[in-house]
C-alpha cells in the first residue's frame, strides 16, 4: 500500500477511519441477528434518548425531557488496519426518525431488512431513505430460503424503482450478510460514480 | 459484561455528568474514533472519575458509541463528555478527511472502494 507522506503509518498503529452502514427494518425482523452474523464483537447496545434535541434552544429543559430511551444495537468489522466498518441496527418506526437523521449522516447507506410476512413494517424506512436520497438496498430476510412472496411482487408492493437493488438474504448467515453489505457498497459506489 | 468496571457504584442521573447539557462544544459523529493524548496521560489524575474511565478505554482507538455501550453511559452523555475531552486536548479524534468524503458528507469513491475491497477480503 502506498501512503502519502502525511498518511504514513507511525510506529504505533494508526487510528483507523470509521465508516458506517445503517440496518433498518421493522420490529424483530432480524436486525441484531444480521449485525451479529458478521460483527467481530458481540453486538453492543447503547441507549439513545427518545427526544429530539436538534433545536437545542432550551437545553436544560430538553435534557429533563429525555426520560424515554431507545436501545440501539451495533457491531464492528475491522477492514484492514486503517478502516473500521460500524453496523447500526435501528428501530424502524416513524417515531425514531430523529435517530436516523443522526445515524445516517456520513453513512455509506442503509440496508432495509424485510420480513415478507410483515411487509408493511419496512415502509417507514423505505420512505425515509428514499426521501433523504440515501443509497439503500432492500434485503428480504428469508429464513431457510422461505419467502411468502417473490422479489418482483415485493418490489411492486414497496414501489421501489428497478435502480434500487433488492436481494434475498439470511440474517443468520455470515456469507449472506456479507453479500448484502457488498450489494449496498457497490450500489453506493455506482451512485457516486454516476455523479 | 465483565469488562464494565464500577458496576457497584451508585447510578447517578446521567445528564448531571454533563451539567445538564445535551450538546458538546465539539459536535462529533457517534462513530468518531478517539484515542488518549500524551497530555491526557500526564494529567489523568486530575480528571473526574467518568473522564478517567473514558480515558482508560481510549488507550486503544475506540468509537464514541463503543464508549457509551461499554461504560453504560447514554449515547448523548458519552458524546458530550468525549467532545469536551477532545476540546480540552485529552483525546484525539480521527475521522475521514475532506478528501475522502463527497460534498454531502458521505464516503467518496476511493473510500468506498477501500470498503468494498475490505469486505470482499473477509
Amino acid at each position: 500500500m502506498v501512503f502519502k507522506r502525511s498518511e504514513r503509518p507511525r510506529a504505533d498503529k494508526p487510528v483507523p477511519i470509521p465508516v458506517k452502514i445503517v440496518v433498518a427494518g421493522g420490529y424483530a425482523v432480524g436486525k441484531t441477528t444480521f449485525v451479529g452474523s458478521i460483527s467481530e464483537i458481540e453486538p453492543l447496545t447503547t441507549e439513545a434518548a427518545l427526544t429530539s434535541h436538534s433545536d437545542g434552544v432550551d437545553i436544560a429543559g430538553e435534557a429533563a425531557k429525555s426520560s424515554t430511551t431507545v436501545a440501539m444495537d451495533f457491531g464492528r468489522i475491522t477492514l484492514g488496519d486503517d478502516l473500521i466498518l460500524y453496523l447500526f441496527g435501528t428501530p424502524g418506526q416513524d417515531r425514531f426518525h430523529f435517530m436516523w437523521d443522526d445515524l445516517i449522516r456520513g453513512a455509506i447507506g442503509a440496508v432495509v431488512l424485510v420480513d415478507t410476512s410483515r411487509l408493511e413494517d419496512c415502509f417507514p424506512a423505505v420512505d425515509y431513505f428514499e426521501s433523504a436520497g440515501i443509497p439503500f438496498v432492500v434485503a428480504v430476510n428469508a429464513f431457510f430460503g422461505k419467502m411468502h412472496h417473490s422479489l418482483e411482487d415485493i418490489r411492486e408492493a414497496l414501489a421501489v424503482p428497478e435502480s434500487t437493488p433488492m436481494v434475498v438474504t439470511d440474517a443468520r448467515d455470515r456469507d449472506a450478510t456479507k453479500g448484502t453489505l457488498l450489494e449496498l457498497v457497490q450500489h453506493a459506489l455506482a451512485l457516486v460514480n454516476a455523479g | 459484561m465483565n469488562e464494565i468496571s464500577g458496576t457497584d457504584r451508585l447510578r447517578i442521573r446521567p445528564y448531571a455528568l454533563t451539567g445538564g447539557r445535551v450538546r458538546s462544544t465539539t459536535e462529533l459523529a457517534l462513530e468518531t474514533i478517539v484515542r488518549v493524548t500524551g497530555r491526557c496521560i500526564i494529567h489523568a489524575h486530575e480528571l473526574s472519575s467518568e473522564r478517567r474511565e473514558i480515558a482508560g478505554l481510549c488507550d486503544q482507538p475506540v468509537s464514541i458509541v463503543e464508549i457509551s455501550a461499554r461504560l453504560s453511559l447514554p449515547l448523548g452523555v458519552a458524546r458530550v463528555l468525549v467532545g469536551d475531552m477532545v476540546s480540552e486536548g485529552h483525546l484525539n479524534t480521527h475521522q475521514a478527511t475532506e478528501t475522502e468524503i463527497t460534498p454531502d458528507g458521505r464516503p467518496d469513491q476511493r473510500l468506498l472502494e477501500r470498503v468494498l475491497n475490505g469486505l470482499q477480503a473477509l
